[in-house]
């Protein structure tokens, strides 16, 4: 097979098609780079109003570099409630990520390891939660909240967002344990570990890089939620709600501080699980 | 990636153990703690029942709330009152034109990029991580970062003023132009929502033997007709879970368009929150969020059967 592939492409590699192919290679540089800056650069811009004193960002025409002022982000730290909103997702976030994970790992397991009737099931609900409007939740449970007087607290909101980054936990960690061979945990009975030991001792340091990705994930997804954060809480709010209710009055670098603040985090988290994305989405088509 | 299912795995001392006969009653194999068949169950149960509770219990009694009065009463007020107010259809129609607008080109980028990274040698996980950047940026960062942009002091008025090409900046978003208004907001969503179709259709190319590729080469299919006739019927299933993906969460457009638009363009999901937060309307509230869920699971059965696989001609 590789020799009739390089057959085929040898030619066109070096014989007279040559100049085409070298106007194709160019082609498929520039439009690889455009649509790298079609990404990056209003990520730039946003992070350029930022780094800028508000008399700029208030200011016309804009400076495409920035003159590396502080004021701006000082102001958006001192501005009331912030810090209150700052503190407010990074529990609402922390509380999912512990859910999910701790939900979620469990049953990515048996998934993974186990034949019984029911499984299909189980599988299909998962992937359901894919077909609805989850941020919808945010509604009935609204109501359902102030009925067992959990109404404008943090837990509630985590409750909401770990019904949207449970079934990323599910479909992760059971990629991840189907990617660790049985024989490994018989061999560890074998030898005398009983069913969580042989867990704890040989399977959990071998995923444990990919569990701590998907918790990341969940808790990106759960910084990032502004309806069911927005539609569920009044003093208790995150910074997404924070920033979205004072939209229609918020001085233009204050939100811009506020957006800088909102992707900043995420840019890093989804850095770190890059590796996982993949195993996260490639697996929905199975 | 291939994702294995592993097999029927019986924990070891639950066959006989072949090192040691069994001789006598003590020698019999240790009974387990757990009994396994139940293991799977328990492991399983906070995950279903949570899913139950906060997934599809809530899902009903948003439709019972869009349908019935606090007393329990069927009633069709809260449906009539969405229909007939005055922002319902100017709602509706945004939405679906947002969606008309914005999919399609999301579709056929997406699938652009994906070739680009398949062919691609150096740089790869460079580029492929760059392009998947939005798809950890929040939405309502997504309108800001694009507010930057098309505010009335923002960069694309400051660029024509440099070049020389306006006088005085324009009001891209403001009450009159609604035109500006709906490509900000559809830039907006290509920019921020393009990854993550991106992700499963690069996740299934890789799924495609390259024998395929390299057969219809042989027989003299041009760059063209190979992606035609052998990849996308092969990227089917990626596809299918991709448009539905995107399309729901199309339908779901929100703090995009508050932060580019305020109330200018209002949206399904705008008055859902209108409802809810500003008036206390939990009844009609839930009578657009009915509406929401009912076009989205409509769109995801049509995508589903448009595109469905015959039985065995997958991968």
């Amino acid at each position: 097979m590789n020799k009739i592939a390089s057959t085929i492409t040898s030619p066109e590699r070096h014989g007279v098609v040559g100049g085409e192919q070298r106007l194709v290679r160019i082609a498929f540089a520039t439009t690889v780079i455009v649509l790298c800056l079609w990404v990056l650069v209003p990520i730039w811009l946003l992070i350029a109003n930022t780094f800028s004193t508000p008399e700029e960002v208030n200011g016309f025409p804009k400076r495409f570099f920035p003159s590396f002022d502080t004021e701006s982000v000082e102001f958006f730290l001192g501005f009331y409630g912030v810090g209150k909103a700052l503190w407010n997702s990074i529990v609402v976030a922390t509380l999912t990520m512990i859910m999910s994970i701790g939900i979620g790992a469990p049953a990515g397991y048996a998934l993974s390891r186990f034949e019984f009737r029911g499984k299909s099931t189980f599988r299909i609900l998962v992937l359901m939660t894919r077909a609805f409007p989850l941020p919808l939740l945010a509604l009935p449970m609204a109501v359902l909240f102030l009925r067992v007087g959990l109404d404008d607290t943090v837990f509630a909101l985590a409750l909401v967002h770990t019904t949207l980054a449970l079934p990323f936990a599910v479909l992760i960690t059971f990629s991840l344990f189907s990617g660790v061979p049985i024989e490994l945990e018989e061999a560890a009975w074998t030898l005398g570990c009983t069913r969580l030991k042989a867990f704890r001792k040989v399977i959990l340091p071998l995923v444990l890089p990919g569990i701590s990705a998907s918790a990341i994930f969940a808790f990106v997804v759960s910084w990032n939620e502004v309806f069911a954060a927005a539609v569920l809480t009044i003093e208790h709010r995150t910074l997404p709600a924070f920033l979205l209710q004072s939209l229609d009055v918020a001085p233009l670098h204050l939100k811009f501080a506020g957006g800088a603040m909102l992707v900043v985090p995420a840019l890093i988290f989804i850095f770190m699980v890059r590796k996982y994305l993949f195993a996260m989405w490639g697996i929905a088509n199975r | 990636m291939r994702v294995r299912f592993a097999g029927n795995c019986r924990p070891v001392h639950e066959t006989k153990p072949f090192f040691s006969a069994p001789r006598d009653r003590d020698a019999r194999p240790e009974k387990p703690v757990m009994n396994p068949r139940a293991l799977p169950y328990i492991l399983l149960a906070p995950a279903t029942f949570f899913l139950c509770a906060f997934f599809l219990y809530p899902f009903v009694l948003v439709a019972w709330q869009a349908i019935a009065t606090d007393e329990g009463e069927l009633t069709t007020k809260y449906l009539s009152e969405m229909f007939t107010h005055w922002k319902f259809n100017t709602a509706l129609t945004n939405t679906f034109w947002l969606v008309l607008a914005v999919v399609p080109i999301q579709v056929a980028l997406s699938l652009l990029m994906a070739t680009l990274v398949t062919k691609m040698q150096k740089g790869r996980d460079m580029v492929l991580y760059i392009w998947t950047i939005p798809l950890g940026i929040s939405d309502l960062a997504a309108g800001l970062i694009w507010l930057t942009i098309f505010e009335q002091t923002g960069f694309l008025n400051s660029l024509l003023t440099n070049v020389g090409a306006i006088e005085e900046p324009i009001a891209f978003l403001g009450y009159e132009s609604k035109g500006t208004i709906f490509l900000a907001v559809v830039l907006a969503e290509i920019w921020r929502a393009t990854a993550i179709m991106l992700v499963i259709l690069v996740a299934g190319m890789g799924l495609i033997p390259k024998e395929y590729d390299e057969a219809a080469q042989v027989f003299g299919a041009s760059r063209w007709q190979r992606f035609i006739k052998v990849t996308l019927p092969l990227l089917k299933p990626s596809l299918q879970t991709a448009l539905i993906l995107r399309v729901i969460l199309a339908f779901e457009v929100f703090a995009v368009v508050v932060a580019l638009a305020g109330t200018n363009l209002p949206v399904l999901m705008s008055e859902v929150y209108n409802r809810q937060f500003d008036m206390q309307d939990t009844h009609v509230a839930a009578a657009f969020a009915l509406l929401i869920l009912v076009i989205s699971v409509a769109c995801t059965l049509v995508i589903m059967r448009a595109l469905r696989t015959p039985k065995g001609a997958s991968l």
